[in-house]
């Protein structure tokens, strides 16, 4: 990509999570916060982004069926049994 | 084939992340014997490991006797942990790499081999193409009209149960390795480093992954959250 180029939104769409990851390179962050500044549009879309990366972190639930904890709880005990008796 | 010992499989791992002080006191703690150390591990981790282990064998049946048998692995591992990664990065090492030989087994293809290849054979873009301006000019790859802010929407909209639905079902269609990676970051809060470490993909792969997953969700909320 030509340095002196600007950005274009289609381009930007792309770019998106190498943002939010803090990956991307100097130059290219300088181009990256260029565009955002002068467009509304892209604004939105890194918004729409950042809370969908929040949505997904909603869904964070893991229940550890009763059934399972107590096998795993059993392995443990013969595990501990095993062990002390060696 | 031989199935690493849990030993070999802590020399794979890179030196870091290594493991904080608290998680020495667990691994303390398992090593004499103190069951609600193994209760608070098994709480935190085994959802996880059974999803994860989905991906490489043929039921979930099978994904939660590999996990269980990952726990077996690491009690009888404990005590030559020498805590040079993460307890957490450790203990799904074991996992993965029980998985793996399962899978073999069952001459199942590994979700994450042909990775490098497919990833740069298709191209999605994150958008759909229409949304930008393609007339030759000083504003193609503009949008056609501009996307809204969800930052504004009343929480209980963004929160709501039809919203989480959404987000289930757009991670559920996703294919397995955009969900694995996405799940691991984005639900279970790992890094991007032992995301890496422990799928044996690296930074720029992991990142693909990530952005096509994300992108995906986004689009499927797209249309529910700019009603207005
Ligand atoms: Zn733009």
């Amino acid at each position: 990509m030509n340095e002196q180029t600007e950005l274009t939104c289609r381009e930007l769409v792309e770019l998106v999570t190498e943002y939010v990851e803090g990956a991307m390179p100097p130059e290219e962050l300088r181009r990256f916060e260029q565009h955002l500044a002068m467009c509304e549009g892209c604004r939105a879309y890194l918004d729409q982004a950042r809370q969908t990366i929040r949505l997904v972190g909603q869904l964070h639930e893991a229940i550890l069926p009763l059934a399972t904890r107590q096998t795993l709880l059993q392995t443990f005990r013969s595990w501990k049994n095993s062990t002390s008796t060696e | 084939m031989a199935t690493l010992t849990e030993a070999e499989a802590e020399a794979q791992l890179p030196t870091r992340p290594g493991a904080t002080p608290d998680e020495l006191a667990i691994v303390a703690a398992l090593r004499n014997g103190d069951e609600g150390a193994f209760a608070s591990l098994i709480e935190h981790y085994h959802s996880a490991m059974v999803r994860l282990a989905s991906m490489y064998v043929a039921s979930g049946a099978v994904a939660e006797e590999v996990a269980q048998e990952a726990w077996l692995g690491v009690l009888e591992g404990i005590g030559r942990f020498e805590g040079r990664s993460s307890i957490k990065t450790w203990i799904f090492t074991i996992l993965v790499n029980r998985a793996r030989t399962r899978a073999r087994r069952e001459d199942r293809s590994q979700p994450f081999a042909a990775l490098e290849q497919s990833l740069h054979e298709t191209d999605e873009p994150a958008v759909e193409p229409s949304r930008f301006l393609d007339t030759p000019g000083r504003w193609q790859g503009y949008w056609v009209s501009y996307p809204t802010a969800w930052s504004t929407l009343p929480e209980e909209r963004l929160l709501a149960q039809e919203t989480r639905r959404l987000v289930a079902q757009a991670i559920a269609s996703l294919p397995p390795a955009q969900q694995e990676v996405i799940t691991l970051r984005d639900i279970e809060g790992w890094t991007a480093e032992e995301v890496c470490v422990l799928l044996t993909i690296s930074e720029a792969n992991q990142r693909v992954l990530l952005h096509r997953a994300r992108a995906k969700v986004r689009r499927v909320l797209e249309p529910y959250l700019s009603e207005v």
